[in-house]
């Protein structure tokens, strides 16, 4: 538990130590995910016995809400690699954002989306898993827009967060649904559900929100678009949050629920379909790109594709391949950004275009990249390779049955692979190209990440039995909800999968080789197409826009005539319309008085109403509303409610007052300017509010009156409360928090219209400075 | 508005009033009264002051501005609901001491101080407000 909040306690930190060490603080900080790395290994024993650990405390009992987390295959795998990662990313980006000036926010950003994500897959609780999940995509957000001055960088910032954070209330449903449907909100209890999911009626209304979640979040076409405007984040948020972990939780998801909800026809058509089409077009806009970073993006898109296409195949080989193919493309897409990164920080360029032959500047830097790009190709004896494998095999196993997703695979398999030498051979061979910067390998801190990422894919290749016995196995079989045993080896054996290798590395090759070709081809075909969702994108929101700047015109007319004459005949109808349509217009009353100084106070307000009415100022007319009302509060007095007709004349007096100093301080005009008709429509609405009135309270009059509370209140007031002023003791003692929030509300609307007048007087004091300048 | 003669009772006859609505102010609990409408009165009060005097001579008078006033109402109201924790008891149980001060015993609750509450706020808004109007209208 301390665990899962360790990042945040360190990103509250992060921006002191920079303050007082500069770069060095990365340094410091990385040891708070390394620790966790170290934590999360010595689990690795007892996960790969196929042993699950689960805990948590009661956060609201009342609520049934727990603050729970679970941690198996899937959760370790993933946590070992946020940390991981993590730890490289904070070194890493100390050295690349060495000496910025926000260098300290930047580490407490990375700081939060790790605590944020690495909760989201330690999560058993859905509320838990949902907070997270939002979390992620705040931090993102924050993350891409760092670089805030410019537009782009904001603009593909909030095009995530709205994607993402979209995609995040779509799976909110679509966990209330499965809440409500299965009766449990915790993965564990979940998972040992069995088929109630899938047989229920309302499982492809689950099925689908729930996707609108892992689709938006894993970049699926065609929501692919923010993932790629992503990468106007600095190098290392590409490298940790746009490829190795973030990005993942969609496909996290997937697998995880795959015990519950996958294996039917939906999930075996829906998943295939998108992923195979994520992947194609994933590759071919990769091939596009002439932006190293982009050109990974979009192979970034690829491979989830690639993910997601695994997962909805869902059979035991297809299971393992996906678990062996995420791990090997954190390895080696994260190990690829930082190149790319290094590149950019020691040339100044990240144009493919402008770069070549930096092989002998930068000797580390080629290396690291050369060994990521070969587990990027899956070429023989990276870890990348034996996932390559195992993907040909799950789908040749099947044939013909997803013909056509084999197909695509080895095609962008092949593209994969041409881009992977694109960004981790070509700029350094060939010829020399000038680059803006004098070329130099970067700092230690700059290579450190990449070659332990570099290094991690051929170790785990080489070790295959033990990567597999402690990570793939044991993912494979939490995703399976079975056990799997992976058992596919490096060395490469003559058969279907090998030869479709071979395929894939032919093809490769011949991409590798004419690449510039390919590029200019895709980007006719695109520039004959035109329109993108990325377009589409800004469509979507220009049209929101402009519906709602239409919706206000219409509906916000600014003046307060309109805004008194629509509340009043809403009123109106509220009042008369149920009355009158239900049947239930109440009889006339028999009044009790027979007084003749009651009736003469009754006069004296109709005369003050009257007044009101055809006064032809308005000054008098305010001041009539005043005799009216004196007149109602002389009434209360003679009905035995003293405390209430104190107040109305407090209330008339001072409103009065007030209404006088409005007309005054606003200059209105003291006629009355409107028309006849509009006098005529005004009169016919004031009307009928008193006329509902009338009616409503009559109505009230004819039900009995419930005198428990009176009774209740005349028993204990003096009893208890020590008072002989009912009303008061009720606003004071018996309902004192009513009261409360009522002089809340008295200030809040006193601030209120203080600053509405204060608007007013400043915007008259500009009219009038600027009136004198003219 | 501002006669001579109206000047110069103003006053007085704000004086009488502000005493006026602590009276009524105290005495809500077993007469007609309270805090609401001890508030009222004493805005009351301040506004025929303002207008007789100008509003200068009101913001000098009660020192801070009147927001303040209320904003301290409305922090007091709800410190006095939280003394009846201090007795076990839920958010705003009225507590009640009877002492001896000469020679009279005197009821003092936290219903008492809660009105005053009431009192600073009502007063200390439309306070605000009126003064706010009347400042450019002369």
């Amino acid at each position: 538990m301390a665990g899962l909040f360790a990042p945040f306690v360190a990103a509250l930190f992060a921006p002191i130590l920079v303050k007082n060490f500069g770069a060095k603080a990365a340094l410091v900080l990385a040891i708070v995910p390394g620790l966790l790395f170290c934590h999360y290994s010595t689990m690795l024993g007892e996960i790969s016995l196929g042993q699950i650990i689960t805990g948590g405390v009661q956060w609201v009992p009342t609520l049934g809400v727990n603050f729970s987390w679970l941690i198996d295959g899937l959760s370790l795998t993933f946590a070992l690699l946020i940390s991981g990662i993590g730890a490289l990313i904070l070194i890493y980006a100390g050295a690349y954002l060495k000496g910025h000036e926000y260098l300290g926010r930047f580490l407490a950003f990375i700081l939060l989306f790790m605590g944020a994500m690495q909760g989201l897959v330690l999560s058993d609780s859905f509320l838990m898993l949902f907070v997270f999940w939002e979390l992620t995509s705040i931090t993102s957000f924050l993350l891409i827009g760092f670089d805030h001055k410019r537009e782009a960088a904001r603009r593909a910032a909030l095009q995530a967060l709205l994607v993402t954070g979209l995609g995040g209330l779509s799976l909110l449903a679509g966990l209330i649904v499965v809440w409500n449907i299965t009766g449990v909100r915790e993965m564990s209890l979940l998972l040992a559900t069995g088929d109630s999911l899938r047989e229920s009626p309302f499982y492809l209304l689950a099925f689908i929100l729930v996707l609108g979640g892992a689709f938006t979040k894993s970049a699926q076409f065609p929501l692919h678009f923010w993932l790629p405007n992503a990468m106007e984040a600095p190098t290392p948020v590409s490298a940790y949050l746009h490829s190795a972990t973030m990005v993942k939780a969609g496909v996290y998801l997937l697998m995880r629920l795959n015990p519950v909800m996958g294996d039917t026809i939906p999930w075996e058509t829906v998943l295939p379909l998108f992923g195979t089409v994520t992947l194609a077009v994933g590759t071919l806009l990769a091939v596009r790109q002439t932006d190293l970073k982009l050109m990974l993006a979009y192979t970034t898109v690829a491979s989830l594709g690639l993910l997601v296409l695994l997962v909805g195949i869902g059979t035991e080989k297809a299971i393992a391949a996906a678990t062996l193919y995420l791990i090997a493309h954190s390895l080696f897409k994260g190990a690829l950004f930082m190149i790319a990164g290094a590149i950019d920080y020691a040339t100044g360029t990240r144009d493919i275009t402008k770069l070549g032959g930096l092989r002998k500047e930068l000797p580390m830097t080629f290396v690291t990249g050369l060994i990521a790009a070969f587990s990027m190709g899956g070429i023989f004896p990276l870890y990348g390779f034996i996932a390559k494998e195992e993907i040909y095999y799950a789908l040749s196993d099947l044939w013909p049955l997803h013909a056509w997703g084999l197909i695509v695979v080895v095609l962008a398999n092949a593209l994969m692979f041409a881009i992977a030498f694109g960004v981790g051979l070509k700029p350094f061979v060939g010829r020399e190209i000038k680059t803006p910067k004098y070329a130099h390998d970067g700092p230690a801190g700059l290579l450190l990440g990449p070659i332990i990422l570099a290094l991690a894919g051929l170790a785990a290749g080489l070790f295959w039995t033990t990567s597999h016995f402690y990570f793939a196995s044991p993912t494979a079989s939490a995703v399976a909800g079975e056990v799997i045993t992976i058992t596919i080896s490096v060395v490469p054996t003559i058969n279907a999968a090998f030869l479709l290798s071979m395929v894939t590395m032919a093809f490769g090759a011949l991409a590798y080789w004419k690449l510039e070709l390919l590029r200019s081809r895709v980007a006719q075909i695109l520039a004959a197409i035109g329109w993108g969702p990325n377009r589409g994108f800004d469509q979507f929101i220009s049209g929101t826009i402009s519906v709602a700047v239409t919706v206000t015109r219409a509906t916000q007319s600014g003046k307060f005539q309109r805004y008194m004459t629509i509340t009043f005949a809403l009123l109106d109808c509220a009042l008369l319309l149920p009355m009158v349509f239900a049947g239930e217009l109440p009889v006339w009353p028999h009044f009790p008085i027979a007084r003749l100084y009651d009736w003469a106070m009754v006069l004296i307000a109709a005369i003050g109403i009257l007044a009101v009415v055809f006064a032809k100022n308005r000054l008098i007319a305010i001041v009539s509303l005043g005799i009216q009302g004196f007149a109602v509060a002389v009434i209360y007095m003679l009905y035995g409610a003293p405390d209430v007709s104190f107040t109305q004349f407090m209330v008339e007096t001072l409103s009065v007052v007030i209404l006088a100093l409005v007309m005054t301080k606003l200059n209105l005009s003291v006629e009355d300017h409107r028309l006849n008709g509009e006098r005529l429509v005004d009169f016919s609405i004031a009307a009928a509010v008193g006329i509902g009135f009338t009616l409503l309270l009559f109505k009230v009059l004819e039900g009995q009156l419930d005198l428990r509370i009176p009774h209740y209140f005349e028993k204990y007031s003096t009893s208890i409360a020590h008072g002989r002023n009912i009303v008061n003791v009720i606003l004071v003692d018996f309902r004192a928090v009513d009261t409360l929030g009522e002089i809340g509300v008295v200030m809040v609307a006193g601030l209120a219209i203080l600053a509405l007048i204060r608007i007013r007087a400043t915007r008259n004091q500009s009219a009038i400075s600027e009136g004198q300048q003219d | 508005m501002q006669t001579l003669i109206f000047r110069t009772i103003a006053p007085y006859v704000c004086a009488l009033m502000i005493l006026f609505s602590i009276f009524v102010c105290l005495r809500g609990h077993n007469e007609p009264g309270g805090g609401f409408i001890g508030g009222l009165i004493a805005v009351s009060a301040l506004a025929l002051y303002g207008i007789s005097n100008g509003v200068n001579a009101v913001r000098k008078g009660i020192i801070v501005h009147p927001m303040a006033i209320a904003g301290f109402g409305l922090l007091w109201c709800a410190m006095i609901g939280l003394v009846s924790l201090f007795f076990n008891q839920p958010f705003f149980t009225g507590q009640w001491v009877f002492p001896e001060m000469f020679g009279v015993i005197v009821a003092l609750s936290t219903p008492l101080f809660f009105d005053i509450g009431v009192y600073f706020v009502v007063v200390g808004a439309i306070t605000s407000i009126v003064l706010e109007l009347e400042e450019d209208s002369d």
